[in-house]
């Protein structure tokens, strides 16, 4: 379906999407949500810090150009939920950002960059509880990457990659770092 | 960050900033319909409390109580102090019965700094006789921010802000603290006081000190007016109060010589009519109601802070 992507093995390991890529994910993406929640009249997008925010900012603003819909879109902070807190220092959080109206009676579509255990998804479940009552919430990432330890899968996925546990998988974008790629590589610091 | 809060001088100017940063997040708790968060469950916080208290114990105790921790509240009137027991004492007791934090506040200066040398949990010292209360100078920073900033501020320092610390501040904790913390982040701080009001070697505290207010007052961006405290007076520091009130109160008159920007600020609790003029206190410019809100706010950031994460190990002091 995609074209052979131009792999380049830098630094931080092998490129498994380059920007176009990622940019066509995103497109399909943004399709995707606007069948799937019949025009997204209703719709959300919630990023999850760090780099799901930039994403569903990209999703917002596709949807935008597609059907002239402007769907609002903010961020979620989820490490207050987190459950691994006790197994590092306390960490600076990152901000929560709901569009005026709030979350009640809404289709939220979480979004992130890297689907792995799922911990992170059911703390942002769990911290989007305590925001109000959305009439559902769906999921769209980036990368599922597998290893779930938790029962969540995602609604909209841009790639699968299989991986094994000891490769790490980094998203980067250009928002925050200049440039968009999706890395994967042996060890090192997790993603 | 240290495992405790003894003093705002502990407090680098990345750690305090990282405090800030975290009360500016939850400061949106307050507008959502669950104020609660389950961060710190599990986790008991005591609060130790030798000397009389309203808002900082209040605001210790629900800042501790929205992040889901246990508070034990504990006075010493009513408890075995009164049979003579000693802080070393009390403090093994509460720790026995498995506190992680212990919040306290004690009219002996270094009281939190024993105790920290006695548990194993973190200890956020709540004010100790006339030295430190360093949560109060962190939740005046942020309230001096979020006014001169602007809400939703991060990562930036109070650089160039003057601040005018004014009456008593030999007896007052909160000073020490916020010309410690102020500095830190890049303030300008005076103390306007009278001379018998200044603690010995005031001129090593990074501040500068002047003895009118009234000339400082044009060029201040903030007021911070700290109460007489009565209480702990041995002596008679000035002629009358109707005196010190002419010369070293705010009234309306004098926050008329103020640039329009700037608050008025007052730690509580509050003397009208002597420090601070009534009308004063309940203008636009003064923060006095917002600092307590805040205070939960910062407390919470701080309670997050040393209890979010892993545990210290015991060597790592």
């Amino acid at each position: 379906m995609c074209a052979a992507s131009s792999s380049v093995a830098g630094r931080d390991g092998l490129a498994v999407l380059d920007a176009e890529e990622v940019r066509r994910a995103l497109t399909r993406i943004a399709h995707e949500i606007l069948e799937r929640t019949h025009g997204g009249g209703q719709v959300i997008l919630l990023g999850i810090p760090t780099r799901g925010v930039p994403l569903a900012r990209r999703l917002a603003a596709r949807i935008g150009e597609f059907e002239g819909l402007e769907v609002p879109c903010g961020s979620l902070d989820v490490t207050m939920h987190r459950d691994d807190l006790r197994l590092r220092p306390a960490r600076a959080l990152g901000r929560t950002d709901l569009p005026m109206g709030g979350v009640d009676g809404k289709t939220i579509v979480l979004v992130d960059d890297v689907l792995y255990s799922g911990r992170t998804v059911r703390a942002a479940l769990d911290a989007l509880t305590d925001l109000g009552r959305p009439k559902a919430v769906q999921l769209a990432v980036l990368v599922d990457r597998g290893h779930r330890e938790l029962p969540i899968r995602a609604d909209y996925v841009g790639k699968n990659l299989p991986t094994s546990q000891r490769e790490v998988v980094r998203v980067l974008l250009s928002e925050v770092d200049g440039q968009d790629v999706v890395l994967i590589g042996e060890d090192g610091r997790k993603p | 960050m240290k495992r405790h809060l003894i003093s705002a001088a502990d407090l680098s100017r990345a750690d305090a900033l990282l405090i800030l940063d975290t009360a500016e997040e939850l400061a949106s708790l307050a507008d959502r319909p669950i104020k609660k968060l389950p961060t710190l469950r599990g986790r008991t916080v005591v609060n130790l409390f030798f000397e009389d208290s309203t808002r900082t114990r209040i605001s210790f105790e629900a800042a501790a109580k929205r992040l889901s921790a246990d508070v034990i509240n504990f006075s010493a009137k009513g408890s075995s102090v009164g049979k003579g027991e000693s802080l070393k004492d009390t403090a093994l007791t509460l720790e026995a019965m498995g506190s992680d934090a212990v919040v306290i506040r004690h009219s002996a200066s270094g009281a939190a700094h024993r105790l920290a040398g006695w548990v194993q949990g973190s200890v956020v010292n709540a004010g100790d006789g006339t030295h430190e209360h360093p949560t109060q100078a962190l939740l005046d920073a942020f309230t001096i921010r979020r006014r001169l900033k602007g809400n939703g501020t991060r990562g930036a320092g109070l650089d160039g802000i003057r601040v005018t610390i004014v009456g008593d501040v030999l007896h007052s904790r909160v000073a020490r603290s916020n010309v410690l913390l102020l500095s830190t982040l890049g303030a300008e701080v005076t103390l306007a006081a009278p001379p018998t009001l200044l603690p010995l070697a005031v001129e090593n505290w990074p501040c500068s000190v002047s003895y009118d207010l009234d000339c400082e007052l044009p060029k201040s961006d903030v007021v911070m007016m700290l109460r007489v405290q009565q209480e702990r007076m041995t002596a008679a520091y000035f002629p009358s109060v109707r005196e010190y009130s002419r010369r070293y109160g705010l009234d309306a008159a004098r926050m008329g010589r103020l640039p329009d920007h700037a608050i008025v600020m007052h730690p509580g609790p509050m003397n009208r009519g002597v420090e601070i003029a009534a009308d004063v206190a309940d203008s636009v410019r003064s923060t006095i109601v917002e600092q307590v809100a805040n205070g939960v706010t910062t407390r919470m950031a701080v309670l997050y802070l040393l209890l979010g994460g892993t545990e210290f190990p015991a060597v790592a002091q």
